[in-house]
């Protein structure tokens, strides 16, 4: 059974049923129980960092999922949920996040010159280091995925499993061993964002 | 780099895609959930669900069918028709809707913007537009077009904007219908008041038109249609190739 991590943020009805798409038993959960019980555990988010990452640490949840993911479950952070997985986010402020995988969430406008829209809306493609991750291994360099946000992952070179340009190059996926992150959405990418999440849900990793 | 955007839009009244459509191989023409994959399956970027039912129980089944849409295609759904409250929102939002489009239901309560930015952010609403030049300025109209509010356009969606809208339709009632290319004019001005992504609506009749939209004004971010694409007169992919080998950079 798969989990996704239901902590208030955002609407949860395609990322259920994308997963479902491609044969996973998913289970939408609050519950700290279920979520030990699950074999992979999927964290969404939508909106303001500070926020969610209050409503995560404040449910209890925040240290259910480190636990889990400390001990090798396969944990998948998507959008809000993947800059939730490292060490701070200055959006807004500074606030802490998880700090599973070292890094940090800068605003994009550092990195991409003027004139260029924010947030980056839109389908734009990635392209992998040479070591691919295993949640990958479907998808090709320069296959198209959606995009929406204002910020990215920065300072995590070691563990950044994917990069997308728009004027500059920014974090689309970062992944350490069995925690993976998605900038963008794979629930809303197609059949390219079906392989990921379908990598995810049977990979060895 | 970011690809530009091609988005069919459907209308939907009691459950049904009207304005009838006509594909080889589809053969329940008028299902939404039938059409959505089709042109999911064929390039579409993302897909604008239109309500223009009027009725409580037509409203009911259209959130029903969504649902069903959103259980079966796995690219953005922006829903419009209808948008007059947050309960609207939340309503379409619970189907699978990634972004909401408001029309009418901002012209009467401006507020509903800003408040349903600051409740579900900015990138889920969707400001739409119908824009008509009267006497050589343009204005915004409401109702499906049929009623002058005498607000200036390019003002009416910067303010928008402003409160919140993360993304701007912009309808040319001008050039809609008539087949002869998008309103780069007025396109042009509103990208060039607003920094928010700019979808064009409004005048295609050929690949040609996509071609001139994204030449003439690089940047637009999506165009979108109706008929031409329901009709068969414009296939998705046939139209991505060609604005692929005029160096347009697009998903294909």
């Amino acid at each position: 059974m798969i989990a996704i991590v239901d902590y208030g943020v955002g609407n949860l009805f395609s990322l259920k049923s994308s997963l479902e798409a491609v044969g996973a038993d998913v289970t939408v959960t609050g519950d700290a129980q279920v979520l030990r019980q699950a074999e992979r555990i999927v964290l969404p988010g939508v909106g303001a960092f500070g926020d969610a990452a209050k409503k995560l640490q404040d449910s209890g949840l925040a240290e259910v999922i480190c636990q889990e993911a400390n001990h090798g479950k396969p944990l998948l952070g998507i959008c809000l949920g993947m800059q939730m997985l490292l060490d701070v986010s200055y959006e807004y402020g500074e606030h802490k996040g998880l700090g599973l995988i070292h890094g940090a969430i800068r605003p994009i406008a550092d990195v991409i010159p003027a004139g260029y829209k924010i947030p980056h809306i839109g389908w734009n493609a990635l392209q992998f280091p040479e070591q691919k991750h295993p949640v990958f291994r479907d998808v090709q360099n320069g296959e198209h995925v959606y995009f929406v946000h204002s910020f990215h992952g920065t300072d995590c070179a070691d563990h950044v499993a994917a990069t997308t340009e728009y004027g500059g190059i920014l974090t689309a996926a970062v992944a350490r061993d069995n925690v993976v992150g998605c900038q963008f959405h794979p629930e809303k990418s197609g059949d390219v964002g079906l392989r990921i999440l379908k990598a995810f849900c049977q990979g060895e990793f | 780099m970011i690809t530009k955007r091609i988005i069919p839009c459907l209308d939907v009244k009691n459950g049904r895609v009207v304005k009838g459509v006509n594909f080889e191989g589809l053969s329940d023409v008028s299902s939404p959930t039938a059409l959505a994959k089709y042109y999911s399956d064929n390039g579409a970027d993302e897909l604008v669900f239109y309500d223009i039912t009027a009725s409580a129980e037509g409203r009911a089944l259209f959130t029903d069918i969504l649902c069903e849409v959103a259980r079966t295609i796995f690219i953005p759904l922006t829903v419009g028709g209808g948008i007059n409250t947050l309960d609207d929102f939340d309503r379409v939002l619970k189907c699978g809707a990634d972004k909401v489009s408001v029309n009418s239901g901002a012209i009467r309560n401006p507020a509903l913007i800003g408040e349903a930015a600051k409740r579900y952010g900015d990138q889920c609403v969707v400001l739409s537009a119908d824009v008509k030049r009267v006497d050589g300025v343009f204005r915004v109209f409401a109702k499906g077009g049929r009623e002058n509010t005498g607000m200036e356009a390019i003002e009416w969606i910067r303010r928008g904007v402003a409160s919140g809208a993360g993304e701007v339709v912009v309808n040319s009632i001008d050039t809609d219908g008539v087949k002869n290319g998008f309103d780069l004019e007025l396109l042009q001005e509103v990208c060039n008041a607003v920094s928010v992504p700019v979808i064009a609506s409004g005048g295609a009749g050929c690949i040609d038109h996509f071609t001139q939209l994204f030449q003439a004004i690089p940047t637009i971010d999506a165009g979108l249609a109706a008929s031409i694409f329901h009709f068969g007169e414009v296939a998705i992919p046939n139209l991505k190739e060609e604005l692929h080998k005029q160096g347009i950079p697009v998903r294909r």
